[in-house]
């Protein structure tokens, strides 16, 4: 197990490696180069030339990703200049991750609450009413572009019905303390319930819209996972021995048909990143995908480098944990 | 063998006795038997058709040319007005007046042209990564996979807009590239690791044994035997290329020139006047989820019918 760990560690190392090599060189094949991104386009002679300097854009290539190497370990990316201007970039970073992981964390919830049940029963009685509605929901879900199916809730149930909040993450006025940034966590924290209560109802349309693509991804593995495990000898030898139903379903399908599902919840994240992106900007939702989206038309450069550097760490990060849960519960893969 | 010996004679018995009936039915002729009588491929085959037919017969039902603004005296920014419905323009203008239905008819053609070339560029970088790492094996394969894990670590959304934004004028050419560079790590993992199966199984090993060159092997024995999960996923990525292209384009990074028409385009486009035209979204929204749900549908019945554990 220890030398598993290791070896998946050292695997990190390396695609952080490579990334920060991709990242250095996207940035310097970016119209206008660092400078203008660093600066933005208005930026006088002189601030340029002492950029130059202090960037030492003047030295060899090597030197200079070794420069940019140091600075990143140290969280320097640059200020934030389109985004929120004169804020250091990593900070803007820090301030709007809260929100999309709320966010994230609600819609990863609703699907898998409502995918791994749904997967397990369609897969049980295959063929049926609910198997080929669950079915055709998931098909729907896919095809659906997610600021497309944003837009269109945030219409019906914001704009037409007035039943739920439209855009922001809490009511303005609402008298809350905000001690983790994490506004529903904070809420409860400090015994604020209308606060969360506020934020958790803005939070309802954005991540129902998001959770829509890992719900369609997680039934679709939970149902194949049950079937192939309905016809495993296990089950049938279960069966013969005369073990009770309840038993064969919890210990013997279930356990086992949850081995992919697991895998598949970690790899979800990079569909949450994405799908933040685009349903933050719809609900004006002061997340890191809104940050992305604004970091772009504003091109504000500075900001995307350590957003991208970020969710590519948390995304590989959340895959070796899951990877290292995997390998608990199922032991024949440490040898591997 | 001579035949009248003892073991010749108890090989024509063995011979014999192997039932000729059931010969041999390739997984891709079981494959299409299956698929014949599948309502979802039959639906989202159908789909595809009408899709592919309106593409090449549109500029003959479009009453107008899509790029002129032939309503644009009925276009008002201060009061946020839009040409209604009405007699020669069923669907009404878009935002500069140009008429709805024509964009739409004229727009399934860039539509396809971007989900075909994006799906064919990501497909042909994947292959190339693919075949260096399935077929050479060793530091060529850690190499390979290193980047495409890379690549794949990078949300995808996140990827496309990186491309995007390394141009300097956005084109329809960019969001192609855009939408293709976020396949080509999808389409090489998988096409490693059916090649590594094949570079394992027994019949690649006879064919080595037998004295096939090397590059014969590859390209003649593995690949045509790894490429069925490889063209399923192509099938579905046609429906991914569509819908990335709307996102780019709901994020500004579309093509700058509006004039020809595309789904994805006219969706991101739309974004502005959701709240008081949702009309806009709603006509190359339903066009782009019915197509997408087409490509989606033959996709998975094409994985069900190369399953060979469903092979009957």
């Amino acid at each position: 197990m220890l030398r598993y760990t290791v070896r998946r560690l050292g695997q990190l190392v390396i695609v952080t490696l490579v990334l920060s090599l991709l990242l250095f060189a996207w940035l310097r094949a970016l119209p206008g180069g660092p400078v203008s991104a660093l600066l933005g386009e208005r930026a006088t002679e002189r601030s340029r030339a002492e950029l130059v300097e202090q960037l030492g854009l003047n030295q060899p290539l090597y030197v200079q990703y070794w420069r940019f190497l140091g600075r990143a370990v140290t969280g320097d990316f640059g200020v934030s200049t389109g985004v929120q201007p004169g804020t250091p970039a990593l900070e803007v970073f820090l301030q709007r991750m809260p929100a999309t992981i709320e966010l994230s964390v609600l819609a990863l919830t609703i699907a898998v609450l409502v995918g791994i049940p749904l997967g397990y029963v369609a897969g049980r009685r295959q063929g049926g009413w609910l198997d080929n509605l669950s079915i055709t929901w998931s098909l729907l879900g896919v095809a659906v572009p997610v600021f497309f199916l944003a837009f269109l809730l945030k219409y019906v149930f914001a704009i037409e019905l007035g039943l739920l909040p439209a855009s922001g993450r809490q009511e303005a006025g609402t008298n809350a303390t905000h001690a983790t940034g994490f506004y529903v966590l904070d809420g409860l924290l400090t015994r604020e319930w209308d606060a969360a209560w506020n934020a958790l109802l803005h939070l309802l349309l954005p991540a129902a819209a998001l959770s829509t693509i890992p719900f369609a991804v997680i039934f679709r593995i939970t149902r194949a996972s049950v079937l192939d495990v309905l016809e495993e000898d296990y089950v049938r030898t279960a069966r013969a021995k005369g073990l009770g139903a309840a038993v064969i379903r919890t210990r013997h399908v279930l356990r086992n048909a949850m081995l992919p599902v697991v895998t598949t919840v970690g790899l979800q994240t990079g569909a949450l990143l994405s799908g933040a992106v685009l349903t933050e900007q719809v609900f004006n939702i002061a997340g890191i995908g809104q940050a992305l989206s604004l970091g772009f038309q504003r091109q504000d450069y500075a900001v995307l480098q350590v957003v991208i550097m970020a969710t590519a760490m948390v995304y590989v990060l959340v895959n070796l944990v899951v990877d290292l849960a995997y390998a608990v519960i199922d032991p024949r893969l440490r040898t591997r | 063998m001579l035949p009248g010996t003892r073991r010749g004679r108890r090989l024509d018995e063995l011979a014999e006795s192997t039932p000729t009936t059931t010969a041999g039915v390739s997984l891709a002729a079981s494959a299409w038997r299956r698929l014949r009588r599948n309502p979802t491929f039959l639906v989202g085959a159908g789909i595809i058709a009408a899709f592919a037919l309106l593409a090449l017969v549109s500029p003959l039902l479009a009453a107008h040319d899509p790029a002129l603004r032939l309503l644009e005296d009925q276009v008002s920014r201060a009061d946020n007005r839009i040409p209604a419905p009405q007699p020669g323009f069923p669907l009404g203008g878009d935002q500069y007046g140009r008429p709805l239905l024509s964009r739409l008819l004229i727009g399934s053609q860039q539509t396809l042209l971007v989900a075909l070339t994006a799906t064919v560029l990501g497909l042909g970088g994947g292959l190339t990564l693919g075949i260096l790492a399935g077929a050479f094996g060793g530091w060529v394969d850690t190499l390979v996979m290193r980047v495409v894990d890379v690549l794949l670590s990078v949300p995808s959304l996140l990827l496309a807009v990186s491309i995007g934004a390394l141009f300097q004028q956005q084109s329809r050419f960019t969001v192609i590239i855009a939408v293709a560079t976020v396949q080509i790590p999808v389409f090489g993992r998988l096409l490693r690791g059916t090649m590594l199966a094949q570079r394992a199984s027994d019949h690649v090993l006879a064919a080595r044994a037998l004295g096939v060159p090397e590059r014969s092997v590859v390209f003649r024995h593995m690949l045509p035997n790894a490429l069925g999960p490889v063209v399923v996923q192509a099938t579905l990525m046609l429906a991914v290329a569509i819908i990335d292209a709307a996102a780019l384009s709901f994020l500004g990074l579309g093509s700058a020139d509006t004039s020809t028409p595309e789904w994805g385009q006219m969706l991101g486009s739309a974004q502005d006047f959701f709240d008081t035209h949702p009309q806009l979204a709603f006509w190359p929204a339903g066009c782009i989820i019915v197509v997408a749900l087409g490509f989606t549908l033959v996709g998975e019945s094409l994985r069900e019918a190369l399953d060979p554990k469903k092979r009957r």
